[in-house]
């Protein structure tokens, strides 16, 4: 437990880092923008308490628009993403495996699930943190295109860094 | 109450959603102006649309009174446009004349009235006695002499164009200092004036300038125009010749208004020595 909170604390701050100083100036055509520190709130263990899920995805989003200066926009994204990924693994995780399988890693879950999951929970964060951010439905495809190429560029990194920490002994 | 708990620990997810979400878009809403505008544009959206289809269809209705609002509301404007006002200011420019030693102030007036084919031809300015703006005082514009203040009231003054039968002013030729008297005379062409009286030891040439002298009650040097023909008027003791204005008369807009300073202490000199004789 007490390497859970460790490994998540590192987990959060270096995601912040990455997002603030590294992907927040990456911008591909002007439509595609990675924001991979929802990896963070992807990869909170199963076990976590909806309460602990909600104000540590209110608290990430909050960190990220204190650097975006967008106070409340990734909070509202976040909050909406905690909700989703709730949804998302009492369909398709078994409660019981739970203890076996603590946290939703990509070794841990399989390339399989992993990438079904991290895909619809970046849609989801996505479409709703550009339509929120644009806010007017007008700009509906430009915005769409945008939400489709950043959350293949998010998913990408978020694969990419799965394997980077790939440990197969883990791996049931 | 039991109940209540239990569906609401039951689905604390969604009720801890809402509360989050909530709070953050609360957050954001409040902190994004842009945001904040559009969502109170986008809620009026629909209602907005609907009140402006109806308005369209009853504009038509009130077609004439709105027109008559419009003529009045014109007029209101058209009053407060500022070529319907008096212009009560005027900007003067001081000319120290320091071979003279005389003090010549202009100011700038504007012609509101002027006529030029007639054989006793006046201008009107927009400025009068409210602007020291005096009887007998010369008035000139960019490109030379135009005339003389005959009447003043509080707000106007008429000007005595060089185009005017009894005009006579002093001038002189302007390389030899030959002095004569410049009229209109019986010409009736605005374009053209004659330089009478000039003593028969001059030698005028064609195209020689011929300008205000000492003795006018302009600053010396100031043009009347050219000299295009010198044998305009035969006869006499003494030199006539023809003088090209280089004024437009037809043309005028802004004339400058010559005040003397010391014009009042000569004029009282003379008055003197008249009394005396």
């Amino acid at each position: 437990m007490n390497r859970a909170i460790i490994v998540n604390l590192a987990r959060f701050i270096l995601l912040v880092f990455i997002q603030v100083f590294l992907l927040k100036n990456i911008t591909l055509y002007n439509l595609s923008s990675p924001y991979l520190y929802i990896l963070f709130i992807l990869l909170l263990p199963f076990e976590t308490p909806n309460l602990v899920l909600f104000a540590l995805s209110f608290l990430m989003g909050l960190t990220i628009d204190a650097f975006y200066d967008t106070p409340g926009l990734h909070a509202t994204a976040c909050v909406l993403l905690a909700f989703v990924r709730i949804l998302f693994i009492s369909i398709t995780v078994q409660k019981e495996g739970f203890d076996n399988e603590p946290e939703p890693t990509l070794s841990i879950m399989g390339f399989r699930w992993f990438f079904t999951y991290a895909l619809i929970l970046t849609l989801f964060h996505h479409f709703f943190l550009f339509n929120l951010e644009v806010f007017r439905f007008s700009e509906i495809r430009y915005t769409l295109v945008r939400v489709v190429l950043s959350t293949i560029f998010t998913v990408f990194l978020m694969l990419i860094s799965g394997l980077l920490f790939f440990r197969s002994k883990e791996r049931k | 109450m039991r109940n209540l708990l239990i569906f609401i620990s039951k689905y604390n997810a969604f009720f801890l959603f809402i509360i989050f979400e909530v709070s953050a878009l609360i957050i954001y809403i409040k902190y994004n102006s842009f945001q904040k505008a559009t969502f109170i544009n986008s809620t009026n959206q629909v209602t907005g649309n609907l009140y402006a289809r109806a308005d369209h269809l009853k504009s038509y209705l009130v077609l004439s009174e709105v027109n008559d609002s419009l003529a009045i509301e014109n007029a209101r404007l058209r009053n407060q446009l500022k070529t319907s006002f008096y212009v009560d200011s005027a900007a003067k420019h001081r000319v120290n004349d320091t071979i003279y030693k005389q003090q010549y102030e202009y100011v700038v007036a504007k012609v509101i009235n002027n006529s030029v084919n007639r054989r006793s031809n006046y201008i009107t300015i927009n400025l009068g006695s409210n602007a020291h703006i005096e009887k007998g005082m010369g008035v000139i514009c960019d490109a030379g002499i135009v005339g003389k203040i005959i009447n003043v009231s509080q707000h106007f003054a008429v000007v005595q164009s060089v185009l005017h039968k009894d005009t006579r002013f002093s001038a002189m030729l302007a390389d030899h200092k030959d002095i004569g008297s410049f009229i209109w005379g019986s010409n009736i062409d605005a374009h053209k004036g004659l330089l009478i009286d000039v003593s028969n030891s001059a030698q005028p040439k064609l195209g020689e300038k011929v300008v205000s002298s000492e003795h006018s009650l302009f600053p010396a040097g100031l043009l009347y125009g050219k000299v295009s023909n010198l044998r305009a008027k035969e006869g006499g003791s003494s030199l006539n010749m023809e003088v090209t204005l280089s004024v437009d008369f037809s043309k005028l807009q802004y004339v400058y208004v010559v005040i003397n300073k010391l014009a009042q202490e000569q004029l009282g000199l003379e008055a003197q020595e008249k009394k005396d004789e």
